[in-house]
């Protein structure tokens, strides 16, 4: 029978009771008095409390106790004393182990609800997999269920389909809206040679794709199985709990049977009353809001975390990044995009124009980053012609006709710079920028200035953890005069710089002295930094994160996720600190109060309210689990990465 | 004289008490047979995890086989930490819940509240 059918039955039953309550001092009885009461309860006791019997004699042949104990032995002594009682002509109370059993059941009934609700993310996130792909095989395009795609298989995906699994787009665009998976609230425009996201919404066009992971390998089964092990996994704060929760119902029944023999033998009350109190300890004591405090927040919080692209790997994480003095960060890829971009453009339009047309062919970095920026300003790349290297400094070619050159500052002593550019160029330079010269015709018109140039979040969440209180520090191997530019312009607070690759868990342990450190960094190269750090937190862009790398894994290339990640980490650590001390002041104040000690004041508790009491404090440790999902964060939900 | 035959029962009681609960009592671990390269224990739960302690073969897949006999919301689920597995269990029903024996160690399962415990071991 489950627990809400015992629940009604149990209610039904006593209801007759209850409603005596209430019209005895009005003179209406239940016909045939205690008898009626005894039929009653025996059948509340039978029905709805039979599982707990059942369980807690189980429970007993293998030396252990749970809270099922404790409601059998209360409900039971209640139930055979009233019947003694009965037979000997004193005051009943069937009543009292009826409403008990009726309250502890409304109980459960709720907890069990509310714990499958406190579970459902990795539900949900399982859910999010598409059923079925569109595939090519034997040049043909067919549905087969998802299981069966095997990497390299070309399949198409149609506006409002799901993308099947990891892959990247052979042909087509479409915007794809990642929400589900990175947390990334704008959709995301796609093209030939972008990756795309298993179990994502392409939005508005037709695309094809080859897979590259399926299966287990997928991102989205990836993060399904890390929010399954740090769900499961145990904070270390709740060691201790679990000391006391094996002790505890034992020791309960200990305080139980002593309670009743003070009162009895060296406090002269009488039989009923002792017992009363006796059997109000027993109920009242709660060793499940104990045993659910961290699990259930551990799970509300990792779960909701999860959904914004933030993967906490388990609560040991949790709880130290509850502790993190100073965040350091990695700078190429971190805090800056991680490859050269256009900052600055000094002369008129004709400047990218010429330096795109000089650069076509090229291959080197920086003008890569030129044709992207002429393309973002859609201006028209026609290759120039006659090509020559101008050793060490630039290139040089015919555009339009003209001759035209473009180089580095070492070019200056071949051609005449003006004041005017002159001091721009040592302006940006100071700023760490590259310095490229553009010129046409024996003249320098222009410069452009390139940079690996911050992202657009780093400053504000920068700004957002020195607000937290946190230290933050830049470890980069650049040099100096460049890291200082960056740190300057994000608002770093320490810099060290020329850092060898291999030194950075050395620099990692040294801040360490001063507290616990979480480092951020991209999760391939910086593992040793990011398993040295007191938390390591690594960001990863699409599908290509080293999820086993970091304590906790962004799944966007965002810092304000850091932010994030720290914030819901307190959150649930507070969370959980918040239930085990309403679980533990219950259990030391009710207790207390059941056995009497407070009835020289006038304040104890009948069985009947020990029972609800019992009923409402694993319940409220559950909502309190649950409301983490509503808590507000002081960071914005989630910001855009121009 | 009722009043002393009361007091040395209590005390008796909790003697009994602590010894049946606190004392040593000693469980037996029981290894899992291995045929058609597949092994399966079934672990009846009722009052607690019997067999508590099971033995897996390493590298040979396993599957614990649970069967829920214990009507008690306490023991509904069940927590395997080290393989992120949480799985409710039903009532009267066997209930297959593959292990990963690709690694060798001890590994500690309890239900959902952690009260209840077993462990496996695998090597």
């Amino acid at each position: 029978m489950s627990i809400k059918n015992r629940f009604v039955f149990s209610l039904v039953v006593s209801l007759p009771m209850l409603i005596e309550m209430f019209t005895k001092p009005l003179g209406l009885m239940l016909p045939g008095g205690a008898w009626t009461m005894f039929l009653l309860a025996t059948a509340v006791m039978a029905v709805s409390a039979g599982p707990f019997i059942q369980s807690a004699w189980a429970a007993f042949r293998h030396h252990h106790a749970n809270m099922d104990t404790l409601v059998a032995i209360g409900t039971i002594t209640a139930y055979l004393y009233s019947f003694y009682a009965m037979l000997a002509g004193k005051d009943v109370f069937f009543e009292s182990a009826a409403f008990v059993v009726t309250f502890i059941l409304l109980g459960q009934y709720f907890e069990e609800k509310m714990k499958h609700s406190a579970s459902g993310a990795v539900s949900k996130l399982v859910d999010l997999q598409a059923k079925d792909a569109e595939v090519q095989r034997d040049g043909h395009w067919t549905k087969i269920p998802l299981a069966q795609v095997v990497v390299n298989d070309v399949i198409r995906v149609r506006p409002g389909q799901k993308i099947a699994v990891d892959g990247v787009i052979v042909d087509g665009s479409s915007t794809i809206d990642e929400s589900m998976v990175t947390g990334e609230s704008m959709p995301v425009t796609k093209q030939a040679g972008d990756k795309v996201i298993g179990a994502t919404m392409n939005n508005t066009g037709t695309f094809t794709f080859k897979a590259s992971k399926v299966g287990n390998d997928t991102l989205l089964s990836q993060i399904v199985d890390m929010v399954k092990k740090a769900q499961t996994s145990h904070a270390p704060i709740q060691k201790t709990v679990d000391k006391v929760a094996d002790i505890f119902v034992p020791a309960v029944l200990i305080v139980a049977i002593a309670t009743f023999t003070i009162w009895y033998v060296f406090l002269n009350a009488s039989l009923v009353s002792a017992m009363l109190f006796a059997v109000s300890v027993v109920i009242i004591a709660c060793p499940c809001a104990l045993g659910i405090a961290t699990p259930t927040a551990l799970m509300v919080g990792t779960g909701r975390s999860a959904k914004m692209g933030i993967l906490i790997k388990n609560g040991e994480v949790l709880e130290a990044a509850n502790r993190v003095k100073t965040v350091v960060f990695d700078k190429t890829g971190t805090i800056t995009a991680g490859h050269p971009q256009v900052t600055d453009i000094v002369g008129d339009t004709q400047v990218l124009q010429i330096a795109a047309n000089l650069e076509v062919a090229s291959e080197h970095p920086l003008a890569a980053a030129i044709l992207a920026k002429a393309q973002a300003e859609n201006v028209a790349v026609t290759a120039a012609k006659n090509f020559q290297a101008i050793e060490g400094k630039g290139v040089q070619a015919t555009v339009d006709g003209q001759p035209a050159f473009i180089g580095n500052d070492k070019l200056i002593a071949d051609y005449q710079l003006s004041a005017d550019l002159r001091d721009r160029m040592t302006q940006l330079q100071g700023e760490a920028k590259t310095v490229v010269l553009v010129g046409v015709a024996e003249r320098i018109i222009g410069l452009i200035a390139i940079q690996d140039a911050p992202k657009a979040s780093s400053a504000t969440a920068i700004a957002a953890l020195k607000h937290r209180g946190l230290r933050t520090v830049m470890l980069t191997g650049d040099n100096q005069r460049v890291a200082q530019a960056i740190a300057s312009e994000v608002g770093i607070d320490t810099v060290i710089a020329d850092v060898l690759p291999g030194d950075k868990a050395d620099h990692v342990k040294q801040l360490q002295a001063d507290g616990p450190v979480a480092f951020v960094g991209d999760g391939i190269n910086d593992a040793p930094a990011l398993t040295t750090a007191d938390v390591g937190i690594a960001m990863g862009s699409g599908t290509d994160i080293a999820i086993e790398s970091g304590g906790i894994v962004l799944v966007k290339n965002d810092l304000m996720d850091v932010v994030r990640a720290l914030e819901l980490s307190q959150k649930t650590f507070n969370r959980i600190k918040l239930n085990l001390f309403w679980a533990f002041i219950y259990n030391t104040l009710g207790i207390p109060v059941a056995a009497g000690v407070f009835a020289v004041f006038g304040l104890s508790l009948s069985p009947e309210l020990a029972g609800l009491g019992m009923a409402l404090s694993s319940l409220s440790v559950v909502a309190s689990s649950l409301l983490l999902n509503k808590s507000k964060l002081t960071s914005t939900p989630t910001t855009r990465v121009a | 004289m009722l009043k002393l035959i009361i007091l040395i029962v209590a005390l008796l009681l909790i003697g009994f008490i602590a010894w049946w609960f606190f004392g040593n009592h000693a469980t037996a671990a029981v290894d899992a047979a291995v045929s058609d390269n597949t092994q399966d224990v079934g672990v009846e739960v009722s009052g607690g995890y019997s067999p508590s302690t099971v033995v897996l073969k390493k590298g040979v897949p396993a599957t614990l086989t649970f069967n829920r006999k214990d009507p008690s919301s306490c023991l509904e689920q069940v927590v395997f930490p080290d393989f992120g597995i949480n799985e409710f269990l039903p009532q009267n029903q066997a209930h297959a819940i593959p292990i990963d024996t690709s690694k060798s160690g001890e590994f500690d399962y309890a239900c959902g509240m952690n009260m209840f415990h077993g462990k496996v071991i695998i090597k």
